[in-house]
């Protein structure tokens, strides 16, 4: 690491400053997250009444006690599943489909081959916001409001993850492929026994990346979950504001919101190296 | 590019590519082309049936000057937003580039607001400039200054800006580090050696050297202004006050949900994935010269 900086290292006052620089960088970055923090850990009282705290309280128990087991319309606890349920569905399920596709569009000629690549690149282009109202309308059809069906299904139609594998498969060498068919082996049997072993650090950086947008989906789940008791976390902490001139219950709420960042920063700050590889490899 | 080594079979393929076409046609294509077909029509006021009324709609939208006001403001929303989410992530990165140890710890300091959901920024964020309890705004009180973005056109937007800005520093950090970190050495301390300051080194060589990076972030942000930022104005000023922070996507939302207007609505969706198109082809042209580079 040296030899990378060479000469044109800092030393002395220069490194004092690049720190001081990143130090009120993180510092702005962090300064929203700790205050809702302290919020957590306080009275209403010590909210309502102007300046509130910079230090923490002691209702920290209290507070999230109260935020997971009542909440302000459904229990956080429920809001918490209902938003794990959606995560891991929309990534467990998406990685799925896409894995197969792929395997059919690179290893087969079939019929239709060319059409179906296409259908499925077009989904690229087409955030789910652009296509809300028909989409609401289809699952209001089906029967879909309020179920988790409902709330993954519609976020799984497209098709980042299939080009990916596509890509990634691409670079698989066919020797590979070759020795399969020659010791008889079914497609089937290659899929499961080589492909995927060897997808597995692509399908561990996608599913990062695929947790955590399923995980802060906000305007699907707004729309769709009418029952206080399918809300997810991202979206359950705006429905706890009080529609009049009521005073919100702050520490309830911001309770919530840190809980509502605790899963996806876990997985962020766990599986950072994935992370990041899954980041720049799905924008390639 | 193309296997040389395939399987055989057609029925096996077929089955395999079914889970996903059945999805994409059920949840994608058939929406979307309900958007681009009700935005030909408008439905009578009891909602019974719907009268043909061509391109009627997008016409009306265009003149309309709500519709227009809303353009000015997505665009206004998602340069501020590109603008000041990537200048505060270069120039963290150019710092960080500059340690030897200890940069590794600043990322893993700067890339939680990533996993934090705009909606949530959006919650954090009001809770500081709330009108009656926000600690920002009291001390802003303290210093004269009256903070009212429920009623300040400006200070609604200010706010919606910074919070949007804020989740995306994360993102912009990591690829412009990485960009940064690509460019060799080896050029940098050659003009070093030639007594060019850090300034000079910047403009002259970092800073072309990592365009192809800018140019990608600049086109992924405009993205994320347009459409993820819904959560963070829902949760803040609900479009308000006056449709001053009403975005594209968020009139959507307002016009069929709310003021169910679907035949406007609709036609609004097909104008907003004419602009997606757009930024994505000038992204695939990209990402295509990057490639033959």
């Amino acid at each position: 690491m040296a030899e990378r900086n060479g000469m044109v290292e800092k030393r002395g006052s220069g490194l004092w400053l690049t720190h001081l620089g990143l130090i009120i960088g993180v510092a702005f970055i962090f300064f929203p997250i700790w205050l809702a923090f302290i919020a957590s850990t306080v009275d209403q009282q010590d909210i309502v009444r102007p300046p509130m705290p910079l230090l923490p309280g002691d209702k920290l128990f209290e507070n999230y006690g109260r935020a997971l087991v009542s909440g302000v319309n459904a229990p956080v606890a429920t809001m918490l599943l209902n938003s794990l349920v959606m995560a891991l569905g929309i990534a467990i399920g998406k990685i799925a489909i896409s894995l197969l596709s792929a395997f059919a569009i690179v290893y087969f000629r079939f019929p239709g081959r060319k059409v179906f690549f296409w259908l499925i690149f077009l989904t690229l282009m087409l955030p789910v916001e652009v296509r809300i109202v028909p989409t609401f309308e289809v699952i209001a059809n089906f029967g879909m409001l309020n179920s988790y069906s409902g709330l993954i299904l519609p976020l799984i139609a497209s098709a980042t993850a299939t080009f990916l594998f596509r890509q990634f498969f691409m670079t698989v060498p066919d020797e590979l492929a070759e020795a399969a068919r020659v010791d008889g082996a079914r497609p089937m049997r290659f899929f499961f026994d080589i492909l995927l072993p060897m997808s597995r650090t692509n399908i561990a950086a996608l599913f990062v990346i695929l947790f955590i947008y399923g995980w802060n989906q906000y305007l699907w789940p707004l729309l769709i979950t009418t029952d206080p008791e399918m809300n997810t976390i991202v979206m359950g902490i705006k429905q706890m504001f009080p529609s009049g001139d009521d005073f919100a219950h702050w520490p309830t709420i911001m309770a919530t919101s840190i809980l509502a960042m605790i899963p996806p920063v876990i997985v962020v700050i766990g599986m950072q190296r994935l992370f990041i590889r899954g980041l720049v490899e799905s924008e390639k | 590019m193309e296997k040389r080594v395939t399987f055989k079979g057609i029925w096996l393929p077929l089955l395999l590519v079914l889970p996903q076409i059945l999805i994409t046609a059920v949840f994608f294509f058939y929406p979307a082309g309900q958007a681009i077909w009700q935005s030909l029509f408008i439905p009578d006021p009891f909602g019974l049936s719907m009268q043909w009324v061509g391109l009627g709609n997008f016409e009306f939208l265009l003149s309309d000057p709500f519709y227009r006001a809303s353009f000015l403001t997505t665009a206004i929303f998602s340069i501020l937003v590109t603008v000041v989410s990537m200048g505060v992530a270069l120039y963290l990165a150019v710092l960080a580039d500059r340690l030897i140890k200890g940069s590794g710890t600043y990322r893993t300091l700067l890339i939680w607001p990533y996993a934090v959901a705009p909606a949530v920024a959006g919650v954090l964020w009001l809770f500081m400039f709330n009108t009656r309890v926000g600690v920002v705004s009291w001390y802003l009180g303290q210093l004269g200054y009256d903070w009212n973005h429920v009623l300040n056109e400006g200070e609604a937007m200010g706010l919606v800006v910074v919070a949007s800005a804020w989740g995306r520093i994360s993102y912009n950090f990591l690829f412009f580090l990485a960009g940064l970190q690509a460019i060799p050495k080896s050029v940098i301390e050659a003009a070093a050696i030639d007594g060019a300051r850090f300034w000079t080194r910047f403009r002259t060589i970092v800073w072309p050297l990592l365009s192809p990076t800018t140019f990608f972030l600049l086109v992924v942000n405009i993205i994320y202004a347009f459409f993820e930022t819904f959560g963070v104005i829902h949760t803040i000023t609900s479009g308000g006050p006056q449709q001053a922070t009403t975005i594209l996507v968020y009139k959507v939302y307002s016009d069929g949900f709310v003021g169910q207007d679907l035949g406007s609505s609709a036609a609004q969706s097909v104008i907003l994935l004419v602009i997606v198109s757009i930024l994505t082809v000038v992204q695939f042209k990209y990402i295509e010269r990057r490639v033959h580079y």
